[in-house]
């Protein structure tokens, strides 16, 4: 089953080598991983996607948290949250797309953020299935490159 | 205080009451062996491979209950280093490595003798610095000492740049270290163990199973309390020799892939399994759902990731094992449903079972007329030392032998590679571990494969006047490989026959040591006294008989009810 894990680890060299490390020696997935600084400056929050039974899942957050540098980790399974990922993708657009373009990246809620005689680039933000489906919907026309961010996730506020 | 780095280095290895270190020098840390002169209360112990000066700080911590220190130099001096690391980390010791760095402006270049040892060790560390500024060089050596000793035990590296041990550093007194990403938890929780007790008063078949947690967390004695106060049998991993009296009565010895046969009956036949600083390695499980299967399991361990890594528990207790196991024996001394000559009735039939099965097929070989068999030789051994000596091994048969037919009593006494299975080992840990304990007689059981990968440690010993004995037993094979040639590949011996070996008694001699050989079982006796006699380093060569296997095996893979016996 498919987990994201938030790993708030302090900023140090190599401290993302140790997570990565982590991964592959012990034989465990990496779906994607984003990592980022947080409020404070030498702690870094890493998001990371994998999967596995329940035992694996148990395994890495175990594991995740021996790490000497890591200072928390949180199963967003265990909690309400909301969960984003950003792609960015070079479209063709040229004089019967334009508009066709347009529209699907409107309903998608979508933006332009680069323009140019030939191509749109643009940028969309939601779950992991709505990205996959604007890949899916603008691939016929031609897309030219996309990049992706990969999920990252916050826990909800509490209800009271 | 102002000093030099290098001083600050000395410094800061005496306030962590370190009196013994292990070591090579070389280009990046010629500054630090500079200094190391002028240390009165630090001795340096030059080995001849920087790999030895690792399993010999394994072996000095291990002994004294303390971390082992190794200091080696950059490039080869680091990479030497990584098996003796690794196995230090597999059986969580208590360590710290020092190894010299390019200077800092020079890492990353290619430099001469430079290599990225933090990545290179960083899977076989608990943790691992590069420390690029003056002012980091204090506390972190001091968070190294204090990472290796606490928790879950393991060695812990630091690199040291050429430049920052030459720069100048300001030394300030210690304080308690503090992390905030660290906190080993060492008292278990409270209803955890009423939860383990009640679980263990209920039951009517339980077996302890004792790990290296035992020794680490000295709690031997609060073990064997806890097992004598409920009548419960005991059973060790390899790690664990020692952990509990090997010839009270209600030992079962090892389990496991060479256990004896009544310890794996017992776990696989048990209702309540309580494991106490053990991880349920596939060396002592075998086939992973035919272990203990009719048992429930409490699991003590202080390392939360070891709890239901490989075997599913139903009380785990992440705690460190003393303390764990003193709280248990707190409940049962102030709760009114335990009765030791309830509990005691209440297994008798259990005992009864496992004298059977002891009777059925005690640990044992076949005599063999005028060849040495390499078991005798063990318990002429233990016969000859009182069963006190400090017992180092090589791996493979020897190992076996040694952890089957010499039944240790006391912890700390037994010093083998477990988890990583490091041929190799033995000899330069019982170095170290006469260092640590210039008193005491050590003994490291060797094969003839195995003690020549580091056979050169000859020179150490005799240099520091340690007078470890050595006992090969000479079988001219890599004896445990060529045992599954045996059993598993039609006996086709690939490679583990040894056609060109060393005459060990001239090799000793070359040394200085003393060399003493044995070809019949009625000449064992008199080489072991002699040697015990001898203050100085003494190989002992046992032609032993050359395709002795090691049983009860239980095949790779395989039921650990499904044993190979004699």
């Amino acid at each position: 089953m498919k987990h994201t894990i938030s790993v708030l680890l302090q900023n140090k060299p190599g401290v993302l080598s140790r997570v990565t490390g982590l991964f592959s020696g012990r034989g465990f997935n990496i779906d994607s991983l984003s990592v980022a600084e947080t409020l404070e400056k030498d702690v870094s929050c890493l998001t990371l996607v994998t999967h596995g039974d329940e035992a694996i899942i148990e395994q890495i957050t175990k594991q995740l948290h021996k790490l000497i540098d890591v200072i928390k980790v949180t199963d967003m399974a265990e909690h309400e949250h909301v969960e984003r990922e950003m792609v960015m993708i070079r479209i063709k657009a040229e004089d019967e797309t334009r508009a066709e373009v347009l529209r699907v990246i409107d309903i998608f809620r979508g933006k332009v953020v680069d323009v140019s005689p030939k191509s749109y680039v643009v940028e969309v933000t939601g779950s992991k299935s709505k990205v996959q489906a604007i890949i899916d919907i603008l691939r016929p026309i031609g897309i030219q490159e996309i990049i992706r961010t990969g999920a990252t996730a916050i826990t909800r506020g509490k209800k009271s | 205080m102002k000093m030099k780095g290098s001083q600050a280095f000395v410094k800061c290895l005496e306030e962590q009451g370190v009196e013994t270190i292990f070591g090579f020098p070389g280009g990046a840390v010629i500054d630090l062996y500079d200094e190391l002169l002028n240390a009165e209360n630090l001795t340096h112990v030059l080995v001849r491979h920087e790999q030895a000066a690792v399993h010999a700080a394994d072996a000095y911590g291990r002994v004294r209950g303390e971390v082992g220190v190794a200091l080696v130099t950059s490039g080869p001096g680091a990479t030497n280093t990584v098996t003796g690391i690794a196995s230090a980390y597999c059986d969580s010791i208590p360590m710290v490595v020092f190894t010299g760095q390019v200077p800092t402006m020079l890492i990353g270049n290619d430099a001469f003798q430079e290599v990225d040892i933090v990545g290179i060790t960083r899977p076989v560390t608990k943790h691992n610095y590069l420390v690029k500024k003056a002012e980091d060089l204090i506390p972190t050596i001091r968070e190294a000492f204090h990472l290796a000793r606490t928790g879950r035990p393991g060695p812990v590296l630091v690199d040291l740049p050429k430049d920052v041990i030459a720069s100048m550093v300001n030394y300030t007194e210690p304080k308690p270290i503090k992390m905030r990403t660290y906190k080993p938890t060492y008292e278990p929780h409270p209803g955890q163990v009423e939860k383990a007790c009640k679980t263990v008063l209920k039951a009517k078949k339980p077996v302890l199973y004792v790990g290296g947690g035992v020794i680490h967390s000295n709690a031997s004695e609060t073990v064997t309390e806890l097992a004598k106060k409920l009548d419960i049998p005991v059973t060790m991993t390899l790690m664990g020799l020692g952990g509990f009296p090997g010839t009270d009565p209600l030992s079962l010895g090892m389990l496991g892939m060479h256990g004896t046969y009544y310890a794996n009956m017992a776990v696989a036949n048990c209702d309540l399994l309580i494991a106490v600083g053990a991880r349920f390695d596939d060396r002592v499980t075998g086939r992973i759902d035919a272990f203990a299967p009719n048992a429930k399991i409490i699991h003590i361990d202080i390392d939360p990731s070891s709890i239901s890594k490989n075997v599913k528990v139903d009380i785990p207790m992440v705690a460190d094992c003393h303390h764990a196991v003193t709280a248990m024996n707190a409940w049962f001394d102030s709760s009114k449903d335990f009765d030791a000559r309830a509990a005691k009735e209440q297994h008798q039939q259990w005992h009864d079972q496992i004298k059977d099965w002891k009777n059925r097929h005690p640990l044992g070989y076949v005599e063999e007329g005028e060849v040495i068999k390499p078991q005798f030789v063990v318990q002429k051994l233990h016969e000859l030392t009182h069963g006190d000596a400090i017992i180092t091994t090589e791996v493979g048969q020897n190992q076996m032998w040694a952890a089957q037919f010499y039944h240790f009593n006391k912890p700390r006494h037994f010093l083998t590679s477990g988890g990583l299975g490091v041929m190799g080992y033995g000899f330069p840990a019982a170095i170290g571990a006469q260092m640590a304990a210039p008193d005491r007689t050590v003994i490291d059981v060797a094969g003839d494969g195995s003690i020549q990968m580091n056979i050169q440690e000859l020179a150490t010993a005799r240099q520091y006047k340690c007078p470890v004995k050595i006992a090969i037993l000479n079988n001219n094979y890599l004896g445990m490989v060529r045992q599954w040639q045996e059993l598993f590949y039609d006996k086709k011996y690939a490679h583990t026959t040894l056609d060109v070996a060393p005459d060990f008694v001239k090799l000793a001699e070359a040394y200085g040591a003393v060399g003493l050989r044995a070809t019949k079982p009625s000449e064992v006796e008199p080489v072991i006294k002699e040697a015990l006699k001898t203050n100085n380093t003494v190989i002992m060569d046992f032609v032993i008989s050359r395709e002795e296997g090691v049983f009860p095996m239980v095949p790779a893979g395989k039921a650990t009810t499904e044993m190979l016996l004699v």
